[in-house]
């Protein structure tokens, strides 16, 4: 067992018993926790896979930011009707049996399919390769992403501000 | 070595898992978090294909894919709060404002 083999292992039962947490638990609050271990997770996943780049901005924008934003909405909505943090859940098991069909589709893809590819080599400067790709080939879609990004910050100030 | 395989289906597993989030949680925040699962086990599938490809446009739509979810996540409970607002509740059963 090399290292990645076990780091690999330990990260995917992390991320699985966090990510079944974040649905199965019954406050709130301790499932927007468990989706912030879930994403440092994949954050790690993504490590193993030699893309530190990619792992600083899931720490970044989702641990750092999504979570902050959830539980600042979870604050605004709760907080006004007292003790309502805990939340039920309804129709578990069609639920569980939909989501084990997508499953079992998705595998039975997975087993069809020859995906026994060898892993290539990594090229060093991958880092510099995404920043020339982004201001490349995909300039214009980079720059819609920007005008995406001003349009959510205009539509959330919209949406949330106050009356007066 | 760990193979592709092996990612994919860590990443089927949590993209089902988030599924059954959405479909259970009667919480509008809590089907958000199940949405958020769904779309960072695509984030998986991507990186995946492009380590095991050597092809780095993966890593670029991973890129655009995490800018757009967070968008999503702020419109998303800019939303909330504003309904929360209207009707005092989050929870979707309840918001059938719309229904016949």
């Amino acid at each position: 067992m090399t290292l990645e083999t076990v780091g690999f292992w330990v990260v995917a039962v992390v991320l699985l018993a966090s990510s079944l947490a974040v649905v199965l638990t019954p406050n709130l609050f301790h499932a927007v926790l468990y989706l912030a271990a879930a994403l440092v997770a994949t954050g790690v996943v993504f490590l193993l896979l030699d893309q530190p780049f990619l792992f600083a901005v899931q720490l970044l924008l989702y641990a750092g930011g999504v979570v902050t934003i959830v539980v600042f909405a979870i604050m605004l909505t709760e907080r006004l009707v007292g003790d309502r943090l805990v939340q039920t859940s309804r129709h578990i098991v069609n639920g569980a049996i939909v989501s084990a069909a997508v499953f079992v589709g998705i595998a039975g893809f997975l087993i069809r399919a020859r995906l026994d590819v060898a892993r290539p080599a990594q090229s060093t400067e991958l880092t510099a390769a995404i920043g020339r790709a982004l201001f490349g080939p995909f300039a214009i879609t980079l720059e819609l992403l920007g005008m995406l990004l001003v349009v959510a910050l205009l539509g959330a100030l919209y949406l949330a501000r106050s009356e007066e | 070595m760990i193979g592709l395989p092996a990612y994919l289906t860590l990443a089927a597993l949590v993209f089902s898992i988030g599924l059954f989030g959405v479909l259970t949680r009667r919480n509008a925040v809590g089907i958000l978090l199940g949405i958020e699962l769904m779309l960072n086990a695509v984030n998986i599938n991507l990186v995946a294909f492009a380590r095991f490809s050597g092809n780095i446009i993966g890593l670029v739509f991973t890129l655009f894919t995490i800018a757009i979810t967070v968008a999503e996540v702020a419109v998303g409970l800019a939303i909330v709060i504003a309904i929360f607002r209207v009707r005092r509740t989050v929870e979707a059963d309840r918001l059938d404002l719309l229904r016949g």
